[in-house]
C-alpha cells in the first residue's frame, strides 16, 4: 500500500514509556493526548515498549485498520532503533521512510530533572516530527555490491584470530602489522593467566598458520597511510617501510646476523625493551613471522648517519658488507630499498591495533628510570621468558638474583593523576608474575594493591590458588620507593605503603621492585581515528557503536573493533571479540551487497540557474556541470548525503532526501509552536 | 504565529534554543550525555541533520523569525568531519551570520557553534548549560511579537501614505496594500 497523491495524510503517533526509563520523567499520557490534538494525527497512543513485538505489531495493525500512511514513534534515539520501527513500518505495508523517530530518551527523560518541563520539551519534539512527516516522500534503498575482501589493522592476537577466522572461511584477508613481525604483545609474555600455559606455545602456531595461509597477504613493518572511500568498497593505502631484505629472497638462515661486521651484538633489543642487545641487521626474535631479517638503517655502518629530507636513508657503501658475502647467492640484501606504497581495495576493515602499556616516568615517585631495579612489568615478562634477555634466570640487572620483591598494582591505573580506569588484566598478571617469581627463585613476594580484582571464568579460582603459595598480600597502595638509607651499596629499595587492614604504614626493604603498569590508547590511535574516520573515548579507545548492543561495530559502517583497541581486556576477551568482529564482517560480505541510506541529493533542473556555487563545495567531486544545459548535476552513486550543497543553492533548487528544506522548516516550525499551557 | 512567547505553565518566560546538531558527532555526544545521565538544562530543542554543513542559514534565521532566544550548532571538530570538511563551510556560514544577525539587531551571542566530537557528552551538558544561561542573561527575543509590532506600524503608515495620497489624488493601488508577516517575512 502506497500513499496516492492528494490522499490525506493519516499520522499514527506512538509515545513509548521504556519501562520507566521515559514514563518517570515525561508524562506519557499527556504527551499522545496532546500530540492526538494536532492536525492529521488519526492514532495516538502509549505503550509500554515500543520496541517489543507487540509493540511493533500495534503500528502494523493500526497502518492496516486505520489506514495510516505516516508514523512517528517517540521514545529512545534513532541512533539505536530507527532502522527497528522502520522495519515495523514497512512490515505493514508503507514504504519506510513514511517513518520518524522522535528522541525523548537520551535527550529528554535522561538528561532532565523536572518532569513538567520534560513533558513539555516531549511535546514540542513530538510536534516537528507530526509536522515534518506530511513532506516525507517514499523512498528507496540503494543496494551497492560489497567487495568480499577484508583489511585487519594490527597483528596481535586479536588482528591474528580474525585474519584466521576470514581467510579459514575463504575470504581474503590482508593482514597489515607495524613492526617487523607479528605477535603484539603477546608474544612478549612468558605464561598466561588463568592456565598458566606457555602465551608462545599457543600463540606461535597461529602465527606459523597467518605466515602460510593462502589466503592472507602478510604485509609486516606497513602502514596504512590513507584510507578512502566508504562501506563495501574501502581504498586504504598501505606504506611497506623497507626493511632492506627482499622479502621473497629472505630465507630467514640469519647468516647475514651471524656474519655482521659486529661480533657482538651492541644495540638495545625493542622486542626485549632494551633489556637484550641485538646487531644492526636481525631476527625480531626467534619466532618471528615472517621469518625474515631486518636491518637498522641507524646503526648499520653501511648507511649514512641522518635521514634525507623524504626520510629515507643513504647509503655509504663504507661496510664490508660481510652480510651480503654471507648471503650470497640468495641476494635477499638490498640497501636501496625504499618505502613502496600499495594500494588495495577492501568491502571491510578490522582494527586491532592494540595499547600500549603505561609509561611508569609519570609518576616519578616509583623511581622508574631511577633505581636500576625497579622493573615494569612487562619487562619482568621477557626476563622471566626462557628465550628472553636473560633466558628465563630472573636476575636483576647487576646480575644478583632478587631475595625481596615488591610487585606495585594500579601503575597508571585507578588514578585521578594519571589514568582513571581499571586497567582490568593487572590484578591477574601481577599474581600470575608472583607465582612465577616464586616458581623461578626463592625470593619472597609483596602484591601491594588497592582491590583484588579477579573476575571472569576460573580467575578467583586462580587468584585463591597461587594467593595459598606463599605471597604476601598487602592491601595498600605504594606511596614511595626510595633507596634504603642503611644499605646504599647494594641498590637495595624501601617501598612504603600503608596497609589499609591493619592500619600501619609498612616500609618494606627490597631488592626488586615491579611495577604493574597499566593499559593505555597507542599514541597513534588518534591519528588512526583521524584516517579511518573512528570515534575515540574521552580516555582515547576507539569507540564502539553501542557499548552493550553493538560492541565491535563502529560508527562508521564496514569497520570493526577487536581487542585492546577497544579497550583493556585479557586474551580470552581479545579472541573472543576478534571473532565476533569477523562474523560481523562477514554478515555483511555474505549478504553481497550494503544498504545504503537514501538521503543523496539531487539538483531540480527547472529551477537550477546554473550559477555552479555547489561544484566546489562537494568534497566528493559528485557534482558536474552539464554545458548543454548549463544546469548542475548531482551524481547520486558519489554523493555521501551530508547536504553541504543543499544549504549552499541560492536558487533552493537541491534537494536532500530525508533533510529536505520543507522538512527541516517544519521541524523548526513544530519544535517552536506555543503549547498547551 | 501570535503567542511565540515560551512562559512555563507558571508565567515565567524561559528561553527556547533551537539546535541543530549533525548525525555522526553531535548528536551522537547528545546521545551519551543521555546514556551517561547527566544532567542539563531542558530549553534545548535539537534538530538532527547529516551534517554541520546542511545547517542552512536560512535555518537559523527562520529559527529566530519563528521564536527562538537561541540557536546552537554542533559539528564535529575540525579534521574530524565524517563529510571530509562540512564542518568548515559551517564556520563560515557561521561567521556570516554572526554579523548578520548582529545587522538585524539580534545579540550575537544568541548564535553559537561548537565542535563536539562522540565522546563529549560532558561537553554537550557544558555548552547546553552555558547557552542557556547567556540567553537568559539576554532576555527574550520574541521576534515574532516584534513582526506584530512592525506590522501594526506599517499598516498604521500605510493608511497614512492612502489618506495623503487620496488627498492628492492620485494613488498607486500597489502600494497603498498594506503589508502582512506573510508577505513580509516569509
Amino acid at each position: 500500500m502506497e500513499t496516492r497523491k492528494n490522499e490525506p495524510v493519516r499520522i499514527g503517533f506512538y509515545v513509548c514509556h521504556c519501562g520507566v526509563n521515559i514514563a518517570h520523567m515525561v508524562d506519557v499520557e499527556a504527551v499522545a493526548k496532546y500530540v492526538a490534538t494536532l492536525p492529521n494525527v488519526v492514532v495516538s497512543r502509549n505503550y509500554k515498549y515500543m520496541c517489543s513485538d507487540p509493540g511493533q505489531e500495534m503500528i502494523q495493525t493500526d497502518i492496516r485498520e486505520q489506514r495510516l500512511n505516516r508514523v512517528v514513534v517517540a521514545a529512545c534515539s534513532p541512533l539505536l532503533h530507527e532502522h527497528t520501527f522502520r522495519g515495523a513500518t514497512e512490515a505493514g505495508g508503507l514504504n519506510p521512510f513514511y517513518f520518524q523517530m522522535v528522541n525523548i530518551r537520551e535527550h529528554d527523560s535522561w538528561v532532565h530533572t523536572d518532569r513538567l518541563e520534560a513533558t513539555r520539551k516531549a511535546m514540542a519534539l513530538a510536534r516537528a516530527a507530526i509536522q515534518r512527516v506530511p513532506h516525507h516522500k517514499p523512498l528507496e534503498v540503494k543496494k551497492v555490491p560489497i567487495n568480499p575482501d577484508v583489511l585487519i589493522v594490527g597483528a596481535g592476537i586479536a588482528g591474528i584470530h580474525a585474519a584466521i577466522t576470514m581467510a579459514n572461511a575463504g575470504k581474503k584477508v590482508c593482514l597489515v602489522e607495524k613492526e617487523p613481525s607479528i605477535g603484539g604483545h603477546m608474544a612478549m609474555f612468558d605464561k598466561t593467566f588463568p592456565t598458566l600455559d606457555c602465551a608462545m606455545c599457543v600463540l606461535s602456531p597461529k602465527m606459523a598458520t597467518v605466515g602460510s595461509h593462502p589466503n592472507i597477504t602478510l604485509w609486516t613493518y606497513s602502514e596504512v597511510v590513507k584510507v578512502d572511500g566508504y562501506v563495501g568498497n574501502f581504498k586504504v593505502t598501505v606504506r611497506r617501510k623497507p626493511r632492506y631484505i627482499i622479502e621473497d629472497l629472505c630465507t630467514g638462515c640469519q647468516e647475514c646476523v651471524a656474519n655482521c661486521v659486529y661480533k657482538e651484538p651492541k644495540f638495545p633489543d625493542a622486542f626485549n625493551l632494551g633489556l637484550g642487545k641485538r646487531k644492526p641487521v636481525y631476527m625480531p626474535f626467534a619466532q618471528a613471522i615472517p621469518s625474515i631479517a631486518i636491518i637498522d638503517p641507524e646503526v648499520c655502518l653501511n648507511f649514512k648517519r641522518g635521514k634525507n629530507p623524504d626520510g629515507s636513508y643513504t647509503v655509504s657503501d663504507k661496510c664490508k658488507k660481510l652480510c651480503v658475502v654471507a648471503c650470497g647467492d640468495r641476494k635477499a640484501i638490498d640497501f636501496t630499498q625504499k618505502a613502496v606504497d600499495k594500494e588495495i581495495t577492501v568491502g571491510t576493515i578490522i582494527m586491532a591495533t592494540g595499547f600500549k602499556t603505561f609509561d611508569p616516568h609519570r609518576t616519578p615517585y616509583y623511581g622508574y628510570g631511577v633505581y636500576p631495579n625497579v622493573y615494569t612489568a612487562l619487562e619482568l615478562e621477557r626476563v622471566i621468558n626462557a628465550s628472553g634477555p636473560t633466558e628465563g634466570h630472573l636476575v636483576m640487572r647487576n646480575g644478583k638474583e632478587p631475595k625481596r620483591v615488591a610487585i606495585v598494582h594500579c601503575v597508571g591505573s585507578r588514578d585521578e593523576n594519571t589514568n582513571r580506569w581499571c586497567s582490568r588484566v593487572c590484578c591477574l598478571y601481577s599474581l600470575k608474575l608472583a607465582h612465577l617469581i616464586l616458581e623461578h627463585t626463592d625470593a619472597e613476594v609483596y602484591n601491594f594493591y588497592i582491590d583484588m580484582r579477579t573476575p571472569g571464568k576460573s580467575m578467583e579460582e586462580f587468584y585463591n590458588r597461587v594467593a595459598e603459595e606463599g605471597m604476601h598480600l598487602v592491601r595498600g597502595r605504594v606511596a614511595d620507593v626510595y633507596p634504603d638509607p642503611n644499605d646504599t651499596a647494594s641498590g637495595r629499595l624501601i617501598v612504603q605503603a600503608e596497609d589499609t587492614l591493619t592500619n600501619r604504614i609498612l616500609k618494606i626493604p627490597v631488592d626488586m621492585v615491579v611495577l604493574s603498569v597499566g593499559l593505555e590508547p597507542r599514541p597513534e590511535a588518534e591519528d588512526l581515528r583521524r584516517l579511518f574516520n573512528l570515534s575515540c573515548s574521552s580516555e582515547g579507545w576507539f569507540l564502539e557503536r553501542h557499548p552493550k548492543l553493538a560492541p565491535v561495530s563502529t560508527f562508521t559502517d564496514g569497520i570493526f573493533l577487536a581487542g585492546c583497541c577497544q579497550g583493556p581486556k585479557d586474551i580470552p576477551d581479545s579472541v573472543a571479540q576478534a571473532g565476533a568482529a569477523a562474523a560481523e564482517a562477514f554478515s555483511l560480505i555474505d549478504k553481497g551487497y550494503v544498504e545504503q541510506e537514501p538521503n543523496t541529493a539531487f539538483v531540480l533542473a527547472e529551477e537550477c540557474s546554473g550559477c555552479k556555487s555547489c561544484i566546489p563545495l562537494c568534497p566528493y567531486t559528485a557534482i558536474s556541470f552539464n554545458e548543454e544545459t548549463k544546469k548542475a548535476v548531482i551524481n547520486e552513486a558519489l554523493c555521501k548525503g551530508c547536504g553541504t550543497c543543499v544549504a549552499a543553492c541560492p536558487s533552493g533548487s537541491i534537494v536532500q532526501n530525508l533533510f529536505e528544506d520543507q522538512e527541516i522548516f517544519s521541524e523548526i516550525d513544530g519544535v517552536l509552536a506555543p503549547l498547551p499551557q | 504565529m501570535s503567542d511565540s512567547t515560551n512562559k512555563t505553565p507558571d508565567g515565567k518566560w524561559t528561553p527556547r534554543i533551537v539546535a541543530f546538531f549533525c548525525n555522526w558527532c553531535t548528536y551522537t555526544a547528545a546521545d551519551l550525555a543521555g546514556v551517561s545521565r547527566m544532567k542539563y538544562a531542558s530549553n534545548i530543542r535539537v534538530i538532527r541533520l547529516m551534517c554541520s554543513g546542511r545547517v542552512d542559514p536560512q535555518f537559523v534565521v527562520d529559527a529566530f523569525a519563528k521564536g527562538a532566544d537561541g540557536v546552537l550548532i554542533g559539528g564535529c571538530h575540525p579534521n574530524d568531519c565524517h563529510y571530509v570538511e562540512g564542518n568548515y563551510k559551517c564556520l563560515r556560514r557561521y561567521q556570516m551570520l554572526k554579523r548578520m544577525i548582529a545587522d538585524m539587531g539580534i545579540e550575537p551571542d544568541r548564535l553559537r557553534l561548537e565542535w563536539i566530537s562522540a565522546a563529549e557528552g560532558e561537553k554537550v551538558r557544558r555548552v547546553v548549560n552555558e547557552m542557556v544561561e547567556t540567553v537568559k542573561q539576554l532576555g527574550p527575543l520574541n521576534i515574532p511579537c516584534k513582526f506584530e509590532e512592525w506590522d501594526k506600524e506599517m499598516e498604521a503608515l500605510a493608511g497614512h501614505v492612502a489618506h495623503s495620497q487620496s488627498a492628492a489624488g492620485a494613488a498607486c493601488p500597489d502600494h497603498a496594500k498594506p503589508q502582512t508577516a506573510q508577505t513580509a517575512h516569509v
